[in-house]
């Protein structure tokens, strides 16, 4: 009784409170237990960036409200992983994360997801770096269980975007170690990464930034996870999903073209289950960059 | 005759290779017959710039000349004139330069600074050779000789194999002895296209060129791969072996994309008797560390620009010194500064890693950052002002003095895993500092 009550109320939440708690959290984990290399400065100069280029953009298209979920979201997911010795780095990433929101945009959706513009382009130009291996078994498996968590908790209907892609990537993996003769060890090691977690769960998972219907976004998943493959053992890169991510974006508008679906509509968001889901077939998103409302 | 085989490998840069006794390797040893060899520290210098990359390994072998041999993977079939012997004097200077190091401060006179010296820790040494081999039937095998040749004391063969099990038939029908457990990895590797070399010691060649010790051998070629192999290494390594890797960069610290790369502890206060035993000291400091990491851990020890050190354990290596070590962006300041021309854009990054197979399944794979920030391991001893000036400042100094030592002996006892009470027995403080200690209420009021 009380515990359906309880799980009733949380996901009625904004399952974005949910994952602005759980980065929150692994991030002073990962700061104080994991010394991760980022200052407290260089985490408040994020958010503080990143909350401002929201208001500025709000403000600027003169949208009805000022949320700050979404950009908590970006700027948190950057502080996890963008790594630099300037400040000023940290914050050119997170205004470059939200503004892209508001600039780079095709039919009234945002292109690419805000934290995996911002860290490619920091990438490509040398201004920082990601340390993918950094997190070590323990903070890996508490990450992996509440960002499985959050699914069940939010029970978010954007969830198969990030299922179907762990699953062709993880089942890649696994092909290539039983093709290569090589233990399962390697493979499960492949994916002990606390990135490809934040990959998974907050960024592939945009409901703005993949297809609108449920086999488009499968069909994506797919795209990403071979072009993340390609990128770590055809290249021989690090940072694969990210790479994936950006090069299959433009897809987007394609798939949308040949499977049509229901555009997400955040003011309007449904678990995706029910009726109100076939005339208006809007979802939670699982993770997220809050988008224009009224737009 | 059997002739031990060593395998160093370095896939996409892999090499493989070997040593007895008290040295490392990244390889695997092929032991003969009952021959209790096992692998226990290499030293490996990787130069690396848009994929082209130079691998210095350092040989460190200690067992019958005639035994050595080496196995060692590369992406690439090499040519002649990419391979190359190396200085083994230079990469001991290396060694030096990056070294854990010890500094010592002085106090000052409290009642009105000082004067440091540095010792440092070392890494390693090297020794002697041989053996020989030939090729026959490989056709059969699936196994070819692409190429024979002989560089310093060293006979390369150069070999392209089909299938794992003829390069395995062909190398013990050599005389090689291959462990249990190499074949599957052998067998991957082939699949994911790496090339495979052998070196031995041209005992001819040795003898006239009078070397004691063999010398590092280098490979030059070009990949996109940024790994070192380490898989091979393991398969029948008696327990964890230890990899020292030296990076030369230009724009930064290398770290690894699939482990944790930690840095040592450094700067802390350690009792002054430590001196005397720097070794140890660190040694243990370094396996709890290792403990600390649950055996997953990769550890910095040094990160510096080469221009330059603070405490320098060894000047910085000169142009002409890093040319030899693979350095090939910067000619042309190497030919202008003679001598100890001073290396610009080049960074230098030692990590140490102990390993085995049930920690690390997997090869380690490399990332250059654009990071520059320094790092050493550096560890302090800070000697006492032993004046007998008396002022309200020095009574105060020798009352800090205690708490000092204590806190000195808390972190040698955290840092190494030592017992608290031999420490403190050893400094001496155990009687200097329990009558001092009082309950806080008698530090409240102080009557």
């Amino acid at each position: 009784m009380i515990l359906d009550r309880l799980k009733t109320q949380l996901s009625s939440l904004d399952p974005r409170l949910y994952q602005i708690a759980s980065l929150s959290t692994l991030l002073l984990y990962g700061v104080v237990w994991l010394h991760f290399d980022v200052s407290v400065l260089q985490i408040a100069l994020t958010l503080g960036t990143a909350l401002l280029t929201q208001y500025a953009g709000t403000r600027l298209l003169k949208l009805s409200s000022f949320d700050p979920r979404s950009p908590l979201i970006s700027a948190l997911s950057l502080c996890l992983l963008l790594r630099t010795n300037h400040l000023e780095v940290a914050a050119l990433a997170a205004c470059i994360a939200i503004g892209s929101k508001f600039v780079i945009r095709w039919k009234d959706k945002h292109l690419f997801n805000p934290t995996n513009w911002a860290l490619v382009i920091m990438l490509a130009c040398g201004f920082g770096w990601i340390s993918p291996g950094q997190w070590g078994q323990v903070a890996w498996f508490g990450f992996l269980i509440v960002c499985l968590g959050s699914l069940v908790v939010t029970r978010a209907a954007r969830a198969d975007v990030t299922l179907a892609f762990l699953a062709f990537y993880i089942g890649l993996l696994i092909m290539r170690a039983l093709w290569l003769g090589d233990p399962l060890t390697i493979p499960l090691h492949q994916i002990e990464s606390g990135a490809l977690l934040i990959f998974s769960f907050f960024m592939i998972s945009d409901p703005k930034t993949t297809p609108d219907s449920r086999m488009g976004r499968v069909a994506f998943a797919l795209c990403v996870a071979l072009a993340a493959l390609y990128v770590q053992f055809g290249l021989f890169k690090p940072n694969g999903p990210l790479w994936g991510l950006i090069a299959c974006a433009p897809l987007v508008p394609l798939i949308d073209y040949l499977i049509p679906g229901t555009r997400y509509d955040w003011s309007r968001p449904s678990n995706g289950h029910g009726p109100a889901a076939a005339s208006n077939p809007v979802l939670v998103p699982l993770s997220i960059h809050q988008q224009r409302r009224s737009l | 005759m059997r002739r031990t085989l060593v395998s160093a490998l370095t896939v996409f840069v892999g090499l493989l290779v070997w040593s007895g006794s008290a040295s490392a390797f990244c390889g695997f040893y092929v032991g003969k017959a009952d021959t209790k060899l096992f692998n226990k520290a290499s030293e490996v210098v990787i130069a690396r710039h848009d994929n082209k990359t130079v691998i210095t390994m350092a040989n460190d072998f200690k067992g019958e000349v005639k035994e050595f041999a080496m196995v060692v993977s590369v992406p690439t079939v090499l040519e002649k004139e990419q391979i190359h012997i190396g200085d083994p004097a230079v990469l001991k200077h290396l060694a030096d330069y990056s070294a854990p190091r010890l500094v010592e401060y002085f106090d000052e006179n409290p009642c009105q600074v000082m004067l440091y010296e540095r010792r440092s820790m070392d890494a390693l040494k090297s020794l002697p050779q041989a053996a020989s081999a030939r090729p026959e039937r490989e056709r059969a095998l699936g196994v070819t000789v692409e190429a024979q040749y002989t560089v310093g004391e060293y006979d390369i063969l150069i070999l392209s194999a089909k299938e794992s099990a003829g390069l395995e038939t062909w190398l013990s029908e050599n005389g090689y002895r291959i462990p249990a457990g190499a074949s599957s990895v052998l067998h991957s590797y082939l699949k994911q296209g790496m090339k495979f070399f052998v070196a031995k010691v041209n005992l001819g060649e040795q003898a006239k060129l009078s070397l004691a010790h063999l010398r590092p051998l280098q490979l030059a070629f070009e990949s996109p791969k940024f790994m070192l192999p380490i898989r091979l290494g393991t398969v029948n390594a008696d327990g964890a072996q230890e990899l020292f890797i030296y990076f030369l960069t230009k724009q930064g610290r290398v770290e690894t994309t699939n482990y944790r790369t930690v840095r040592l502890p450094e700067a802390q206060e350690i009792p002054l008797y430590v001196k005397d035993t720097f070794g140890d000291f660190y040694r243990d400091l370094f396996t709890q560390q290792v403990k600390r990491e649950s055996e997953r851990g990769v550890f910095m020890e040094y990160a510096w620009d080469m221009n330059w050190c603070d405490p320098c354990a060894a000047n910085p290596l000169s142009a002409e010194e890093l040319r030899g070590l693979g350095v090939f962006w910067q000619e042309n300041i190497g030919r202008t500064g003679r001598g100890m021309g001073q290396a610009q854009n080049v960074f230098l990054t030692r990590l140490h890693v102990r390993y085995d197979a049930a920690h690390f399944p997997e090869d380690l794979v490399f990332q250059e950052t654009s990071d520059r920030a320094t790092f050493q391991a550096r560890y302090v001893l800070r000697h006492p002002w032993a004046g007998q000036d008396e002022c309200p400042a020095a009574t105060a100094y020798r009352q800090q003095l205690r708490e000092r030592y204590e806190r000195e002996a808390q972190t040698l006892a955290t840092l190494t895993g030592w017992n608290i009470g031999d420490i403190r027995r050893t400094m001496n403080i155990e009687t200097a500092s329990a009558p001092i200690e009082k309950q806080w209420y008698q530090r409240l009021w102080v009557n």
